[in-house]
């Protein structure tokens, strides 16, 4: 996009936002919360803080005054701005619900100038009414008790309002284009409020051990979840997704359908052989990306946990290895891993790990299924970094102890994580001609192909490795280096 | 002009429309009838460039819905089911709104808006919220918003249903005047009167297809049989009824008047008059029964059942 286009979008955006600024500056229930905790909630927190700091200083106290006061100016931003959830879920799915969407859909508008406007639309209120409680609540204590504060922390908690307002604002966009009503879009918007209310848990804490310099990373953390957030709501804001379906409903016989169409094929091929030839090695061929991008994942976890073993060393009484070639087999035999029992836990183990990323990542458009892949690997790195500072090379602890197993389970691990990722790129960016649902029940039946046509197999091989193999190759790999 | 070839949308488990193929040239009025859920509505929204066709094409006023959607709604003017109004604004920034949308310089949409409003008898309400208006004047001002920006195409969904009888001539009195300003118009309405009146074409849909299509008389002939005639004589046919059933079909007949079916009544009427003359029959009347468009509609509906 050219700065002339953009400045062309920005301008036709602007259209729709003075509209809207305009009707909410004609509601009396957007005015009145927004007055009130503008200027009257500033003040009553000026009075709060200057009790409070007095009543603590007499015990002695004053570092709870201290914190209280920056805290009290993070509650002052948050409150108006959490306003702009319930102004964006009104301004999307209101609209739609009351027919006047279909208007402005009919108008040569695009989609990205509509969803540029309504957000622009939802925030610069609350925003504004943000700012102004705080430039009250500052000037407040500037008056009443002389506190200026320290003007990074203040451009922080400036910061910190403005990402949250954009943070809900482009969430409450997602929800929206999944409800028909503002009813169950306020029932969807609890998927908002709840972790919300957990971040503003999270930030007390922080404001209260004066960790200030967290606030960065949560101000990080969440400018990347905006930038998600607001690639699912150009995405998913468009005319077809807004109007091509009129009521929710949870049609479970079209999702399986969906479902199935796309993990057994329709294609030519029959048998297991043909389902492997038609739909299992497309898969591989289409997660290329994703699985590049675990190995990547991996390889960054074992060269991070190798760098962090030289800082956290072992006890020396545990890294004697001098007989340890010996202790080994008999180890291994006490605990019950020399088995057939032995592969099944193991196999169960690892079954139970992928499962429990596949379903943490379900929920983090598929990070925490990479970090939780990624921590293995890590302790794989940092069990070398331990190895190397004895004196063995850590290309021979890898292929006595991690190599012979880890053929087949690392794969399952890359592969798992790959499925999994689509399955969040499926939520942030749904396959064109396709809505939400039927993008993620696709990517959905690509993760279960995976998973049942090769994760599994593999799991099952690396377990029997894990346990008949890999002791016999670590034995020799010790003995050698024990001497 | 209006052109679809094989017009289909999908949605996730149901075919909404299914293969329509429809023409409306300049100055023409097509009526798009069909029970509700019919698919009436998915059909204008494909028009508007709002839903993207499964398969199949339109083209408004020459620009392809699915390639130049920007195209096709500068040029369409739609009068959506519901009015959707903002009832927290006035009338005349409701239309500068717009106006602006569709890239009216501020002085050309004051001036629009202003002969649009005096046209429609809605200048007196100029000062009332929108949320103030009845329904009917909730449904010109949409009306009046679908036409601000003159376009060539104009897609009307029941643009009479909320109106009092005067109101609702005052708009089919402007859709006579929009069509006669060679406009191509889709109306999509249940007023089977309503559409007799002002469409040059019809077209029934049902379940996503389109079940019956041509001009209202083309219908009647179709599914109502050869035109009905009524014949007055001012005195007795004195058994002249016998010598024209080598003619027509005899439906009923009294002492001085006869009802008969023909197929080609140009070239048959004048026959029938001819043989009453020569039998020195004084003919008072000869004129066509008159059959309802609904008549047609009830029978191409059941038949689809």
């Amino acid at each position: 996009m050219t700065l002339s286009q953009a400045r062309f979008t920005l301008s036709r955006a602007l259209i729709v936002t003075r509209r809207e600024v305009q009707d909410q500056m004609r509601d009396w229930r957007i005015i009145a919360p927004v007055v009130v905790l503008t200027l009257f909630f500033p003040l009553l927190m000026n009075f709060t803080a200057g009790q409070a700091v007095a009543f603590v200083a007499e015990y002695g106290a004053n570092i709870v005054g201290d914190r209280l006061i920056p805290f009290l100016l993070m509650v002052v931003g948050f409150f108006p701005i959490s306003v702009s959830l319930v102004i964006a879920l009104e301004s999307f799915v209101g609209e739609k619900e009351r027919y006047s969407l279909e208007p402005l859909l009919s108008s040569p508008l695009t989609d990205m100038q509509l969803y540029i406007g309504k957000m622009l639309a939802a925030m610069i209120p609350p925003l504004f009414a943000a700012y102004l409680g705080i430039a009250v609540y500052l000037s407040g204590l500037r008056l009443s008790i002389g506190w200026t504060g320290d003007p990074i922390l203040i451009l922080q908690i400036v910061a910190l309002t403005t990402v949250q307002a954009l943070t809900m604002v482009s969430a409450a966009v997602v929800v929206s284009t999944q409800a028909t009503s503002v009813r169950a879009a306020n029932l969807l918007s609890s998927f908002i409020i709840i972790p919300f209310s957990l971040l503003i848990q999270g930030e007390s804490l922080v404001m209260f051990w004066a960790q200030y310099d967290v606030l960065w990373w949560i101000l990080l953390a969440l400018l990347l979840l905006t930038l998600v957030l607001v690639r699912m709501g150009v995405q998913l804001f468009n005319r077809e997704e807004l109007l091509g379906k009129d009521i929710d409903e949870i049609n479970l016989k079209a999702m399986w359908a969906t479902f199935k169409i796309n993990f057994v094929g329709a294609g030519r091929g029959h048998g297991v052989g043909g389902w492997y030839a038609r739909e299992v090695l497309p898969t591989l061929r289409r997660l290329r990306l994703p699985i590049g991008l675990m190995v990547g994942a991996l390889g960054v976890a074992i060269l991070v946990g190798y760098h962090q073993a030289p800082l956290y060393r072992l006890p020396v009484e545990a890294m004697n290895i001098s007989d340890l070639g010996a202790r080994f087999g008999e180890t291994l035999k006490t605990i019950g891993l020399h088995s057939t029992s032995g592969a099944v836990w193991i196999f169960f183990i690892n079954l139970r790990a992928l499962a429990l990323a596949t379903a943490l990542g379900i929920f983090s458009f598929g990070v925490l299924a990479v970090i939780l892949l990624m921590a293995p690997l890590g302790l794989a790195g940092y069990f070398a970094g331990q190895m190397t500072a004895l004196g063995i090379s850590p290309a021979l602890f890898f292929v006595g102890f991690i190599l012979p197993h880890g053929l087949f389970e690392i794969p399952a691990a890359v592969l798992t994580g790959a499925a999994v990722l689509r399955l969040g790129g499926s939520l942030i960016a749904p396959p064109p001609g396709q809505t939400l649902g039927q993008g993620w029940l696709r990517a959905l039946a690509d993760w279960a192909k995976i998973s049942l046509g090769v994760v599994i197999p593999l799991l099952v091989i690396a377990a029997l490795a894990e346990v008949f193999v890999t002791p016999w190759v670590a034995q020799m790999v010790l003995s050698a280096a024990g001497g | 002009m209006i052109e679809t070839d094989g017009l289909t949308k999908e949605f996730e488990n149901f075919r909404a429309v299914s293969d329509v193929t429809l023409t409306v040239r300049p100055g023409e009025v097509l009526a798009l009838l069909g029970p509700n859920g019919a698919g009436k509505t998915t059909t204008v929204r494909m028009l508007t460039s709002i839903l993207k066709p499964t398969s199949g094409w339109a083209r408004i006023a020459g620009h392809d819905v699915a390639r130049d959607p920007a195209g096709v709604r500068a040029n369409v003017g739609v009068l959506t089911e519901h009015h959707g109004l903002y009832f927290r604004m006035r009338s005349e920034e409701y239309l500068d709104f717009f106006g602006e949308l569709y890239g009216l310089a501020p002085a050309a949409r004051r001036a629009r808006a202003g002969e649009l409003l005096e046209r429609f008898g809605m200048k007196e309400a100029a000062g009332k919220w929108l949320g103030e208006y009845s329904k009917g004047m909730r449904q010109k001002l949409a009306l009046i918003r679908a036409l601000l920006h003159d376009p060539p195409v104009l897609l009307l969904d029941e643009p009479t249903s909320a109106m009092d009888p005067q109101s609702a001539k005052l708009v089919r009195d402007a859709i006579t005047d929009l069509r006669a300003d060679h406009r191509a118009i889709i109306l999509c309405t249940h007023n089977l009167n309503e559409a007799e009146q002002l469409a040059d074409q019809i077209a029934v849909i049902r379940r996503g297809r389109i079940i019956a299509r041509g001009t209202p008389l083309e219908l009647k002939h179709e599914w109502l049989g050869p035109a009905v005639m009524e014949l007055r004589a001012s005195t007795s046919l004195n058994g002249v009824v016998n010598e024209l059933r080598d003619l027509v079909e005899i439906m009923d007949y009294g002492p001085d008047w006869v009802r008969y079916r023909v197929a080609d009544p140009a070239l048959t009427n004048p026959q029938v008059v001819q043989r009453l003359t020569a039998r020195q029959v004084p003919l008072l009347t000869l004129s066509e029964i008159p059959r309802s468009l609904e008549a047609v509609y009830v029978q191409v509906v059941e038949a689809d059942q």
